[in-house]
């Protein structure tokens, strides 16, 4: 065997400008986004539930903004509510999902590749069932089908696509299994919204608006017509989801602008950045020795790629292209805060030190990924030849 | 069997201590590796698949065997 690693030239740091590849934790904002933001600033700061003049102006800067963003997601505006952030709109659609079903039941269904805000919510609640998922990061549908039949389910929740590899999820069928046992499903389209339609079938809905280029502090909750939903909080109302205190308005509507935006141009920008998708996907293959590239290659989200880098420690890695000018995200274990390494990579049995994920957005330039491909190799052989390999 | 205490030591250096150790190991023989990162549960039936050697499993809670096929 063989363990050398090949003598790859370290290339000198590159010239060029920093490049953010993060976008799967927070897009940069687009420019709509801060128009609308920088014009609500002026009307949105008064409280929208006020009769006065001022709280009849904010109200109407949130029902058009309800309304914009209902429209682009598919549902009534009636359905729709702003929460204070894509966690918030996860645990409000878990916990109240599954108080809303304490009648049918107390047991959460998940993939084992939710985002943590999911299995956290899990982990208040209690009783939840885990489904496995394969090599690519694809749930198992018939271990989903057998769960949700089980007597006892009150929720199911499933990710729309992957938020640490990429891999989209059978969404619709898993939707159809919940349909026929009679459980409503959670879908946390975080990734998803702005990059790829919402797959349909799902009682609850969320989202987050810096994903796609909305301000940080908006997430998004839609429970459909005739779900069961009851607020986990405290509160007047207990039956419609409502955010916790004031809302941040003016986020609220430059989210809405957004993504009307980012939706008008997510037919082109999505074929675009897939392209640079699959050329790090081949370029980090045949350049980086030892390295595990990971996700399913075409069932994807055409903005995120990761790979793993046999004997690197993550953290390094991520300081070492930190240094050159390139964000990037890790799951490996030690870049968490928990000292596990992703629950997400443990989950497909694929390697989990030396984790990257590369994520694009509508400012990232063919030109930002060649520089990045440049100088991975050198970066990965440098960590390398630290470690005594 | 040829025994390698990655004990105390975090992620990737299990796998790392694993890799060096392999040139000692005949072909066929299996190599023991100690380790308790967590990772190393994932890591090392990774590195075995990725390296084409075979992972023997786990005797005991931090312990993985690993049999050298090349």
């Amino acid at each position: 065997m063989d363990d050398t690693v090949p003598e790859v030239e370290y290339t000198a740091e590159q010239a060029g400008a920093p490049a953010y590849l993060d976008a799967a934790a927070a897009a940069p904002m687009h420019p709509v986004a801060r128009q609308a933001m920088l014009a609500a600033l002026d009307d949105g700061w008064a409280d929208p539930d006020r009769l006065y003049a001022a709280g009849r102006r904010a109200q109407q800067l949130r029902e058009a903004a309800t309304a914009t963003a209902a429209q682009c997601l598919g549902v009534r505006p009636d359905e729709l509510t702003f929460l204070s952030s894509g966690t918030a709109a996860v645990h409000a659609a878990v916990l109240g999902g599954l108080a809303g079903r304490v009648r049918a039941g107390r047991t959460l269904v998940h993939s084992a590749i939710e985002h943590s805000a999911v299995l956290h919510a899990a982990a208040r609640h209690g009783t939840s069932e885990e489904v496995g998922v394969d090599r690519l990061g694809r749930l198992d549908p018939a271990a989903w089908r057998a769960a949700v039949a089980r007597p006892g389910v009150a929720l199911a929740s499933l990710i729309s696509a992957s938020h640490e590899v990429g891999t989209v999820q059978p969404v619709a069928a898993a939707a159809e299994a919940c349909a026929e046992a009679g459980v409503p499903l959670h879908v946390d389209a975080a990734q998803s919204v702005g990059h790829a339609p919402v797959p349909p079938g799902w009682s609850l809905l969320t989202a987050s608006a810096r994903k796609w280029g909305g301000p940080p502090g908006v997430g998004l909750l839609a429970v459909r017509k005739g779900t069961r939903w009851l607020s986990p909080y405290p509160g007047d109302d207990l039956h419609r989801p409502r955010p916790q205190g004031a809302l941040d308005l003016p986020a609220v509507v430059a989210a809405a602008a957004s993504l009307r935006a980012v939706l008008a141009e997510t037919e082109t920008e999505s074929v675009r950045l897939s392209a640079l998708v699959d050329r790090i996907r081949d370029t980090v293959a045949a350049t980086v020795p030892d390295v595990d590239i990971v996700g399913d290659p075409v069932a994807r989200l055409p903005h995120l790629v990761t790979f793993s880098c046999l004997y690197v420690d993550g953290e390094a890695l991520l300081h070492a292209l930190d240094r050159r000018g390139f964000a990037v995200s890790s799951g490996s274990s030690c870049t968490a805060s928990t000292l596990r390494p992703s629950h997400v990579l443990e989950a497909m049995g694929v390697l989990s030190h030396g984790n990257v994920r590369v994520s694009l957005h509508r400012g990232t330039t063919e030109a930002d990924v060649d520089r990045f491909l440049a100088v991975l190799p050198g970066v990965v052989a440098e960590i390398r030849k630290e470690a005594g390999l | 069997m040829i025994e390698v205490d990655s004990r105390g030591r975090r992620c990737p250096l299990p796998v790392i201590d694993l890799a060096k150790a392999m040139p000692s190991v005949p072909v066929g023989e299996v190599v023991r590796v100690l380790a308790d990162d967590p990772a190393a549960a994932n890591d090392i039936p990774a590195w075995c698949r990725m390296k084409g050697q075979e992972y023997a499993g786990s005797p005991a809670p931090g312990a993985y065997d690993v049999r050298r096929l090349s």
